[in-house]
Order: C-alpha cells, then structure tokens, then sequence
C-alpha cells in the first residue's frame, strides 16, 4: 500500500497531539479516584471537574447540567430511558433517519413511537413536528446532523416551536439531540438551540473512545437507568474514566481546530470532481444543508462492499451503506428512508473528510474511484443506465 | 495483520478470471435480488456433457465476486453431475476462507450454477 489516506472521519477521528499530552499524566502518574479524599483522588477530581467546565463552557450550559458517560450511545440511552421511565403513555415524535442508539433505546420504551417524515433530501420539517404533538407526548428526539448523509435538522427552528407549545402545556414537552455529529462545525449552544438534553462523543472529535458528555438542562429529571455509588449525580454511577473525560474536555476546546470553510472547500471539489468524472453518480441528501466534511454517493452498477475494498487497495479509507457490508441484510435504512431503490442504496459510498485531509488526499480519490468504478461495473456487466 | 478477506479472495476480486458475459452461453442463471444486494449471473456452455466453459457476472461483494469466480473455474472440465456435487466447502477451501457472515455469498453462487444447468437442460 503506496498511501494511507483516512477518509472515514465519521466513522473516529485520531486523538489530537494536546489531547493526548493532556491525558498522559492521568494513567500512571494522576490516577487517583476522584471519589478518593485524599490527594491522589482530588486531583483527579479536580481534572475532570476541569473538563466539566470546559464542555459546559462550549454548550453554554451550567456545570451542573454536564454528565460523563462512556459513550455517546450510552447517553442517548441514559437521556430517552430516564424520561420515558416515569411516564405512564409517552408519546415521542422523532425521525426515522437517527442513529441506533436513539432509535433501539425508543423501540424498546413503552412510548409509542411517532416518525417524521424525512424528505427526499434528508432533512425534517420543523412543521411535521408540531403536527404530530398531542396530550401525550412527552419527548421529541432529532439529530442535529445525520451521520450517514450528513445532512442538518433544523434544531434552532424545533427548538423555537416546542418551546412555544410549550407554553400553553401543563407537561412540558423534552427535547432532545443527539448531537454527535455537529459538534465539529455547527453552534451548539443549548439556550440558541432551545434543547433540553444534548449528546456528545469524545472520538468524534480528535479526543479519545471511551467518553462522552450528557447536558440535562436544569428542571429535567431523568430517573436511574442502572444503579451504583453517587458520580456523575447518579445518572452515571462508577468510576469515571479520568484520562478520556481529560482528554474529551481538552477535545471540545481544541474544536476551533476544525476548518469548517476549508473542509466544505474540499468538500464540494469532491464531489462535483466526482460527479463530473463518473456516470451514474449521484450525491445522496441535500447538498447545502450538509455537514462539511460528509459526502455520501451511490453509484449504478456497482455495490458499496466492493468499493470499500477496492479503496482499501488504493489505500484510502472509506464507508458505505450497503448490506453487505453491515451485519444484516439490509442495507442503510437512512438512505432507504430517503427514497432510495435497495440496488442504489446498496451502491453507496461514504467519504468523510477531517482536519489531516489535504488537496492532494482528494485529487488522489479523484484519481483512484473512478478506474475503481468502471472495473466494479464491468464485472457487474451494469454500466451505468444512459 | 488481520485482515478481512484472505489474499487469495482479494486476488480474485482484484482479477477475476472468469468474468464476462458469454453470448454463446447455452445455460444461463441469474440469482439474488436487489434487496438484499448480491446478484449474480452465471454463463456455461456445455458440450457433449461437459462443462466447456463458465463467467459470470456479479453485482455484489468482494465475496460475491470471489466466489462467482471460483464456481467458474471449479466447474469447467466437469461433467455436469460433477459440477452439480461441489459443495460451498470446496470452494470457500479455495478462499483459504471467508468470515461467516460472508458464506452465504457461496451458496448464492451455487445456486446460480445450478439455475444455469437447469436453463441448459430445459433448452
């Protein structure tokens, strides 16, 4: 393999040098327990109190309102099962196109599950919210920016409307965000955002797997999803994960790192480099209301699998849709929720640019996908339909 | 280093040596569908009760590739009884082998095999 380019940046990002220096003492040399009273403990204590302000400094949220977890799947479970526990009929509206570990931890409440519809390009109405709300419903779950297609909900404008009715209502309608994707290029302060609960993952932005942050706004209890000693305020109980909640906190403050503008830059010379060079190719979700660094394409005549591995040999890093390449039998029920034929969405391709992306990683793509496109469809015997 | 797919599936998928559309195929079968994202189609042409020759063509996975491929080469040279006893083990030994959520792609590829032979013996 002549080059190693990553182009799977949705997918974990590598630990950023500060983070990384940042964390090393918390191992070996500062490993106290915060629980500890004594030295050792406090000063972990004191590290990952650190990291506490440093995330809610980010959401402009209160301290108070930050909790670790190990995980942003753990989060979202945390959030949608310590609401939902204590409601005798919930109703939730939320999208079909959110992440497992919003959509497993909904299928398997007692709530009655309400999916907005999701447009041909991917992107939700803040109106079909409003339409769906009735006595019983008790929380609304959308993501900030969809990790597959990378396109972004409108959470200001959800925000703006749930707050309104909100008004009018005795049981305060929740409203929640998985907002892993964004945290690398869009807003993310909770008061702006109008959100009640916001959920974030460490290696999802050049920190460290093994942390997350859960922000509970100030009035919303969430009841116990599991049980232990009193960290995190009881919601996440054991001992915290000193180095990845060091290093996530130092991530967060690092996130001015990203290079929204340039990344977008790169972003569309990809993709219309793409479009221009490979027949049969379209670009899957909207194209303005897009993360940055996401793009996502199917290609006629060729499955997604096979194209993840002929890039491997080229030694580019890539992702994609199909079933093939997942552990089931169908293939992305995102790109499915977007209209999408089985054979195209089967015939997908993810490429997600990041901060060690240069101008020459993508002419190097550009250079290597489509020879890799044209072999795939002759043995396919599928060119694309003229 | 670990990798997914052994070499000698990789080797295949980057070079396949059967494959190809066939235009004097005198057995031909298609399989798989598009849900659930294989599909492949197997040429043979048979003469005096051999195999002469076999290509497909695959919309599919490295291993749906691989495979298509093997099942090929496996059956040229054979009787068409011959051809019709090789088992998924046979060919997954000529991957060396394949992750276990990939063996179905073999089976798949049998079958085609199979509705080939059927396609010839009905003409």
């Amino acid at each position: 393999m002549t080059k190693n380019i990553y182009l799977d940046y949705a997918a974990t990002t590598p630990v950023d040098d500060s983070v990384q220096e940042e964390m090393a003492p918390f191992f070996s040399e500062k490993f106290g327990n915060p629980s500890s009273v004594h030295s050792f403990g406090q000063e972990a204590l004191f590290a990952i109190d650190k990291a506490r302000v440093r995330v809610a400094n980010f959401l402009g949220a209160r301290e108070r309102e930050v909790i670790f977890t190990s995980s942003a799947t753990q989060g979202n479970n945390l959030a949608l099962q310590g609401v939902l526990e204590k409601e005798e009929n919930p109703h939730v509206i939320t999208s079909p196109i959110e992440h497992k570990a919003v959509l497993e931890p909904l299928k398997n409440s007692k709530a009655e599950v309400d999916y907005l519809p999701v447009y041909r390009n991917g992107v939700v109405k803040a109106e079909d919210v409003l339409e769906k709300v009735k006595d019983e419903t008790v929380l609304v779950s959308v993501m900030y920016a969809n990790s597959e297609i990378g396109t972004i909900q409108p959470i200001e404008e959800i925000g703006k409307k749930i707050k309104e009715i909100n008004k009018k209502r005795k049981r305060k309608i929740v409203f929640h965000t998985d907002a892993v994707q964004a945290v690398n290029y869009l807003p993310c302060d909770v008061n702006r955002l109008g959100v009640d609960l916001l959920v974030m993952s460490g290696h999802k932005i050049y920190g460290p797997k093994g942390a997350g942050a859960l922000f509970v706004r100030e009035g919303i209890t969430l009841s116990p999803v599991f049980y232990g000693a009193s960290q995190e305020r009881k919601i996440n109980p054991g001992t915290e994960n000193v180095p990845a909640i060091v290093g996530l906190g130092k991530a967060i403050e690092e996130i001015k790192k990203n290079n929204p503008k340039k990344t977008k830059e790169l972003r569309d010379m990809m993709i219309t480099g793409i479009e221009e060079r490979i027949e049969g190719s379209f670009l899957n979700g909207d194209r303005e209301r897009r993360l940055p660094n996401n793009v996502n394409m199917s290609f006629e005549g060729v499955e997604g699998e096979s194209l993840v591995i002929a890039l491997d040999r080229e030694g580019i890093a890539s992702s994609t849709g199909s079933a093939c390449a997942s552990h089931s039998l169908s293939p992305s029920y995102v790109l499915l929720a977007l209209g999408l034929s089985h054979e195209m969405a089967h015939g997908s391709l993810r490429l997600t640019l990041g901060r060690g992306v240069t101008q020459g990683d993508v002419n190097y793509l550009l250079e290597k996908l489509p020879p890799v496109v044209e072999r795939l469809r002759e043995i396919s015997g599928r060119g694309s339909k003229k | 280093m670990k990798e997914y797919y052994t070499k000698e599936t990789i080797e295949r998928f980057m070079n396949p040596g059967h494959m190809g559309e066939m235009k004097d195929a005198n057995g031909v079968g298609e399989v798989g569908n598009p849900q659930c994202g294989d599909q492949m189609t197997v040429y043979i042409k048979v003469e005096d009760g051999k195999i002469k020759n076999a290509s497909f063509q695959t919309l599919g996975c490295a291993a749906a590739i691989a495979t298509s491929d093997v099942i090929c080469e496996m059956v040229i040279g054979k009787d068409i009884k011959e051809a019709l006893s090789i088992t998924k083990e046979e060919m997954i030994e000529k991957l060396k082998k394949l992750p276990a959520v990939k063996v179905h792609c073999s089976s798949l590829a049998l079958e085609g095999l199979k509705k080939a032979i059927e396609d010839y013996e009905k003409k």
